[in-house]
């Protein structure tokens, strides 16, 4: 018989356009994993991580369902969103890119980072995007990883 | 390394949330209006330097483990983004400084090694 994996889950709905709540998720996730006892540098690029995915579906997505998964070894986070979708994904992945309207700009966001940052922070980064359908991200930090340089 | 109480001398500045410790300790500063910035290059445990006063600066420093902010020339942020700064123990400061001002005076104390100007 197979070892079961304690694992922790929790499901975050995200609006777009919702800067109002614009890093509650992000927040409970970093509150959650400290509580679960997770080292503090895990702990903060898995909410800087959720940060920056939060904040893109905010400024650029309809909706969107953030799926959280923590065991002994890593911590997973699934993004998936209903938005416009991204036509050129290697493109979002340059640092400095961005499409953010002045409004995003003035509120400290859209300067072109927040993809870049996500997958500097991962240990494994996987994008998939569909024009008209939307984007999902596919993140695994584990607990003796780092940010790369 | 600089304290919270040479932070508000040298920046004649206020501090937002009375209940911190004026002993505590500051091992990096960061400056940027730039939310981005925060989030991809400042250090844990730093002090922000800013002149963006939106209720977003308070989340952003919570989930980057800033350790205080500094709001430069008059900006002061709303008293929603004050009473969440409360909640998650992070010292806000409001100075009339510039940015300029502000970042040079706490570099000053930084590299005299705490005999700068005041």
């Amino acid at each position: 018989m197979p070892a079961v994996e304690s694992v922790f889950r929790r499901a975050f709905a995200v609006r777009g356009g919702d800067f109002a709540r614009a890093g509650a998720a992000a927040c409970e996730i970093k509150e959650l994993l400290k509580d679960l006892g997770i080292d503090t540098a895990t702990v903060r690029r898995a909410a800087i991580v959720a940060y920056e995915a939060e904040m893109n579906v905010i400024m650029y997505a309809w909706d969107a369902r953030m799926d959280l998964a923590v065991s002994p070894a890593e911590v997973r986070l699934t993004v998936d969103d209903h938005g416009p979708g991204i036509p050129d994904v290697e493109l979002a992945m340059t640092e400095g890119y961005s499409t953010a309207t002045a409004e995003m700009r003035e509120l400290g966001f859209g300067a072109g980072m927040g993809l870049p940052n996500i997958k500097r922070n991962a240990d494994d980064f996987a994008i998939d995007s569909e024009v008209g359908r939307g984007t999902r991200l596919d993140i695994v930090i584990r607990k003796n990883g780092h940010v790369r340089p | 390394m600089i304290a919270l109480r040479d932070v508000l001398v040298l920046l004649d500045a206020e501090l937002l949330t009375p209940a911190t410790a004026p002993e505590t300790a500051f091992h990096k500063v960061f400056a940027s209006d730039l939310m981005s910035d925060v989030l991809t290059s400042a250090e844990p445990g730093s002090l922000l330097l800013t002149g963006l006063a939106n209720g977003h600066v308070v989340c952003t420093c919570s989930v980057a483990d800033i350790a205080a902010v500094v709001f430069v020339q008059g900006k002061r942020p709303a008293s929603d983004a004050i009473a969440a700064a409360r909640t998650k123990g992070i010292p806000l400061i409001a100075t009339k400084m510039t940015m300029f001002t502000a970042c040079s005076r706490i570099a000053g104390r930084i590299e005299d090694g705490g005999h700068a100007r005041r």
